[in-house]
């Protein structure tokens, strides 16, 4: 007898289930983001030439990381619910959008804290700033067209068709520092050889591990909330009275 | 009674919206007039300055193609959805995809083309000239029908919605960004000298990659808003 895959692919059999790994997705998001935090703040050394301003860095490179990875995380969910017509997979795309808006500001917004003191602007019109801004618009469209159709069943799909459009960008995004030539460096960090100190790259990777706990953590809430929300059944509530199932019924 | 072909079934939607067009030819001046307002209103506010104003030229001239191919979005299927014409469309055997690029080809003659046609004479206000005016017209020409495609999936996606113009803009103006930088880019380096070859070759791709792509996601989505 093989493994039940498609238990939890029923929102009924998914609410509970998430509801049990919140915390455990939150402790270690809290831990990895304490410890990368901790790293990159303390341990790492001061780089020769830009200080310590360079620091940023810690939490700028995992939030475009994540930015980018949540947008084709979001466009999968959606293209596997267009696929197979599965509404958990709508209930996911809709989950991940905020957050992944959020980790775009979040890059965008430490990307212009590094570059006032390193290049001496807020803002520069780059290949790679450019595209990032874009996305940052991308999600805030998804958000938009979702929450401004009423009929469910349509906003599902409309919002992912244009989710699944918009995955153009990402590629973009990722090759902009090798494609044109611009101020942006390119990737600091690779599989095969990297640029900077050991202990840095240490950190930074404890700090993606967190923000990746911590979207984990952030979307299971928000799946729930959006759950219950459309599955609004009294019965698979925890304190639901029998009075609440039978006017239910 | 036999079944009309594939061309002929997108002749036929060209046709109809061409003439649909045709009476209603007020629909069509506006978004010129639109243009040549707009543009003329960059001088007055930026100043007469011939240098500063050949520099801004290809930017004004590109954005403001850019909102009037927008603005005329809202034509593109409201009139069918509201009618009811959508509906048998959607009907037709031949694939949807299909008769959207018909749809699409037709918006375009009617809003992008005239401005294409009128853009050597703005570029002339800007004091664009020679090589530049051509430039200028070609990534028009290539730019455009690319516009129309984006636009097309975003127009269908905010069918019948409220608020729509707006959220078709918010939806559709991210998407227009690499258009406007290769077609702005492509003026801007014939006048800096260097050729404009490469960024009329990647407004070429721009629209090749459209036409592929965005029909499809236009049908899906007009499936979607009228199920």
């Amino acid at each position: 007898m093989g493994i039940n895959w498609f238990k939890y692919s029923s929102p009924q059999a998914f609410h509970p289930l998430a509801g049990k790994m919140i915390p455990w997705f939150s402790a270690a998001a809290l831990v990895l983001i304490g410890v990368g935090l901790y790293i990159g703040f303390f341990v790492a050394p001061t780089d020769f030439q830009q200080g310590d301003a360079y620091r940023i860095i810690f939490v700028h490179v995992p939030a475009a990381w994540m930015s980018m990875f949540l947008y084709v995380v979001m466009a999968a969910w959606a293209g596997l619910g267009l696929g197979l017509n599965a509404r958990p997979s709508f209930m996911m795309t809709q989950a991940i959008a905020p957050t992944g808006a959020m980790f775009t500001f979040l890059a965008l917004l430490t990307g212009s804290m590094w570059g006032k003191p390193t290049w001496g602007a807020w803002w520069v019109w780059d290949a790679r700033l450019t595209s990032e801004l874009i996305l940052l618009f991308q999600y805030i469209g998804i958000i938009l067209l979702r929450a401004s159709i009423d009929d469910l069943r349509r906003a599902d799909r409309a919002s992912a068709v244009f989710a699944l459009v918009g995955v153009v960008n990402v590629p973009i995004i990722y090759f902009s520092v090798r494609w044109w030539n611009t101020l942006h460096q390119g990737a600091s960090v690779s599989m095969t050889e990297s640029k900077m100190a050991a202990t840095m790259v240490t950190a930074m990777l404890i700090m993606m591990l967190g923000f990746w706990m911590y979207s984990f953590a952030v979307t299971l809430a928000r799946v729930r909330c959006v759950i219950a929300e459309r599955e609004r059944q009294p019965s698979w509530g925890k304190n639901a009275s029998i009075q609440e199932v039978a006017e239910a019924r | 009674m036999s079944q009309p072909s594939m061309s002929e079934a997108l002749r036929g939607v060209v046709r109809r919206d061409l003439l649909l067009a045709m009476r209603r030819r007020s629909d069509v001046a506006m978004s010129v007039f639109f243009v040549v307002i707009v543009a003329s209103l960059f001088p007055l506010g930026v100043g007469p300055e011939p240098a500063v104003l050949r520099m801004i030229a290809s930017g004004v001239l590109w954005v403001t193609a850019l909102l009037a191919c927008l603005l005329s979005l809202g034509r593109l299927f409201t009139a069918d959805y509201l009618d009811g014409v959508l509906e048998q469309t959607l009907l037709i055997p031949q694939p949807l995809a299909v008769l959207v690029v018909g749809k699409v080809f037709a918006h375009w003659v009617i809003s992008g083309l005239p401005v294409v046609l009128l853009s050597p004479l703005l570029g002339l206000q800007f004091g664009l000239s020679g090589d530049s005016l051509g430039v200028l017209t070609l990534s028009l020409l290539l730019g455009t029908p690319t516009l129309s495609m984006i636009g097309a999936i975003g127009a269908a996606l905010t069918l019948g919605l409220r608020g729509s113009g707006l959220l078709v803009a918010l939806l559709v103006l991210p998407l227009f960004v690499p258009v406007l930088i290769f077609g702005a880019g492509a003026v801007t380096s014939s006048l800096a000298g260097i050729g404009s070859e490469a960024n009329l070759s990647l407004l070429g791709a721009c629209f090749l990659l459209s036409l592929a792509f965005a029909p499809w996601a236009t049908a899906v989505a007009l499936r979607i808003a009228l199920e």
